[in-house]
């Protein structure tokens, strides 16, 4: 039992990892998502049964270990929580862009653009390629995309 | 004394409460923020005192014996920590009123902040790895909805890459907690520290570098840091300047206390943290030079000065961790004065770009010397707050025979000053070569806001007290380093 819930949350990290390294919004929600529910699933797999530090009659050995249940549910409500407002996020982020992708943050492009942009070049000609390459260099940035 | 320990965190979150219901009538909300800030400030320093004096203090939950409840634990560490906190929070509230921003357009702002002032309490003082978590999530979600105040689209997009990387973060934590409980049957600090003793060696090595990468992302470590300098500079002056004083240092806390509670010294991954405390600073402060933009360049210095903290603490000696608390301290107070007083400048100049500002030390002369006295002290000119903790780095550095890193830390030093000079330069001296974004406001007679200008002018003077009682208050950091390095005293207030 114990082996199929490690394998479910490798599987979960896994596709996770992978939906996170996309650049639409809506991917990397969803992967966060599913890293979130693999580390429920691997602290579910971390109780111990008899160790549970419970009052009745019966053999401790029966129980199931109550603790990492409990801190699992605390977990689901919490990422619960984060994901509405990263949901809230990303839906402004929409209105504001009608895209679901993310954007070049708007100073490092800049700083980018400027070493390349202001060097002092004499020959005209080189001027020319040099702007040329760093307007490339925005555009191949900025145009990663969906990989 | 024992009572007061919960008060850090309940008085905020009730005052939270009722500055929602209120939501009408805003000095309402104001006196319930201020004076709940007032009080936490004086029950920290209680509790400091408390903690010096008679040991940690420490509370069971509900009645409940250690390794089962929740324990709220506070040490001269978490004392030292609640009270700097409890001042920043106080300081930058005040600014946040008189500043025309944030705080008037918005009816959450009030409750939001004070939230955050409880996760942030809370993070000081609970006893188990999950309360920590649960209170890095209080503080954290708090965060999330200050940064995005107003919905710009610079906000959301800051917000964004700031949310996802904390949720990331998080969810390593909970992984590590999930391991760590399956490893030793426990999340209790204390009682971890005695059961993690039955583990194999390279086992608590990896447990010591996960909870490194954890806590490295919140604190902004090489090479965890790119989310930072991003996010904080869009939120408004007062909420960055909390963010950048407050947050990373709770994450630096949470190093500090993990790495020396938990780790027998034979599993702290020592010489990698001196490593990656060398790449933070360099990185973080080539990254300030390159900036043109006043937050911007204050951002990226945060994550040099991490640098320095991870540092001390990577000495594992009593000289190293003294130093990296006395640190965090100065640099909990410079920063956020720093922070205010960009602020300032931006309210001041019209913008926040050093191409758009210029000749400020004739047009503001009093934002001009608010700005000089808190750069002096965070590049470490003697005899201000931040040379003590660097001298005392270096020495540390010294003892343990790791010359490569204090030559880094010193080179960093003069980099510092030369990125803080072109703020200064940029700003203050020379010409304005573009046009300010918006009209500037109108210079008083006191160089601005009243309410904006007193709360840094107060921090300006703690830092110079700071520099003034370098003498007792290094002896404290030196008591605190003592109890960090040897956990017995930890657990045996904690277990009994």
């Amino acid at each position: 039992m114990s082996i199929l819930l490690a394998f479910a949350a490798a599987a979960l990290f896994g596709i996770g990892t992978y939906l996170l390294m996309q650049r639409k919004l809506s991917r990397i929600i969803i992967g966060l998502g599913l890293i979130s529910h693999g580390g429920n699933v691997l602290l579910m797999t971390s109780g111990r049964g008899g160790i549970a530090p419970l009052i009745g009659s019966g053999d401790p050995g029966d129980f199931a270990d109550p603790l990492p249940q409990a801190m699992a549910l605390t977990t689901i409500v919490i990422t619960f929580g984060v994901t509405a407002l990263l949901l809230a996020l990303a839906y402004r982020s929409w209105q504001l862009t009608r895209d679901d992708e993310v954007e070049n943050d708007a100073a490092d492009m800049s700083i980018v653009s400027g070493g390349l942009l202001g060097r002092d070049v004499t020959d005209e000609v080189t001027a020319e390629t040099e702007v040329e390459d760093a307007k490339a260099l925005i555009d191949s940035t900025a145009g990663e995309v969906d990989g | 004394m024992t009572n007061l320990v919960a008060l850090p965190v309940l008085v905020p979150l009730i005052a939270a409460g009722l500055s929602v219901m209120l939501g009408r009538w805003r000095t309402a909300q104001r006196i319930i923020g201020v004076g709940a800030l007032t009080i936490s400030v004086g029950v920290s320093i209680a509790l400091l005192v408390g903690a010096d004096s008679d040991g940690p203090l420490v509370v069971q939950v509900g009645g409940r014996p250690a390794p089962i409840g929740i324990t709220l634990v506070v040490d001269r560490l978490a004392g030292i920590m609640l009270t700097v906190a409890a001042i920043m929070l106080l300081a930058v509230l005040v600014y946040a009123i008189g500043q025309p921003g944030a705080e008037r357009n918005h009816v959450g702002f009030t409750s939001l902040y004070l939230i955050m002032a409880a996760g942030v309490s809370a993070s000081f003082i609970v006893g188990d790895l999950f309360t920590l978590f649960v209170a890095f999530e209080m503080m954290l979600t708090a965060s999330y909805a200050l940064l995005t105040l107003g919905g710009g689209r610079a906000q959301v997009r800051a917000g964004m890459t700031y949310v996802v990387i904390s949720l990331i973060a998080s969810t390593l934590f909970i992984t590590a907690l999930a391991l760590l409980y399956a490893a030793t049957g426990t999340v209790n600090m204390a009682d971890l520290a005695v059961k993690i003793g039955e583990l194999p060696p390279g086992v608590r090595m990896a447990f010591a570098v996960l909870l490194l990468v954890v806590f490295g992302v919140k604190a902004g470590l090489f090479p965890l840091f790119f989310w930072l300098p991003d996010s904080y500079p869009t939120a408004p002056s007062p909420v960055t300047a909390v963010f950048a004083g407050l947050l990373t240092k709770v994450g630096v806390y949470a190093l500090i206390r993990t790495q020396t509670l938990l780790f027998p010294p034979d599993s702290r991954p020592a010489t990698l943290m001196l490593v990656l405390a060398g790449l933070t600073m360099v990185i973080g402060i080539l990254g300030a030079i390159a900036q043109d933009d006043v937050k911007r360049i204050l951002s990226f210095n945060i994550v040099s000065h991490i640098g320095y903290m991870v540092m001390g603490l990577a000495l594992f000696s009593v000289a190293g961790i003294a130093a990296a608390i006395f640190y965090v301290v100065h640099h909990i107070v410079a920063k956020t004065t720093l922070f205010l007083t960009g602020g300032l400048i931006e309210h001041v100049g019209g913008s926040s770009r050093l191409s758009r500002l210029g000749n400020m030390v004739k047009s503001a002369p009093v934002v001009a010397a608010l700005f000089l006295i808190p750069a002096l002290t965070l590049a470490g000119v003697p005899p201000l707050s931040g040379f003590i903790p660097k001298l005392a780095l270096v020495e540390a550095g010294f003892d343990e025979r790791r010359y490569v890193i204090v030559g880094v830390s010193l080179l960093v030093s003069l980099l510092t000053l030369l990125s803080l000079m072109k703020i200064w330069i940029g700003a203050f001296w020379g010409p304005a070569t573009e046009e300010p974004e918006h009209e500037p406001h109108e210079v008083g007679r006191a160089g601005g806001p009243l309410l904006m200008i007193a709360p840094t002018v107060a921090l300006i003077a703690i830092s110079l007290a700071i520099a003034f009682a370098a003498g007792p208050l290094y002896a404290l950091a030196e008591r605190t380093a003592t109890d960090l390095l040897d956990p017995a005293v930890y657990e045996r207030a904690v277990l009994g």
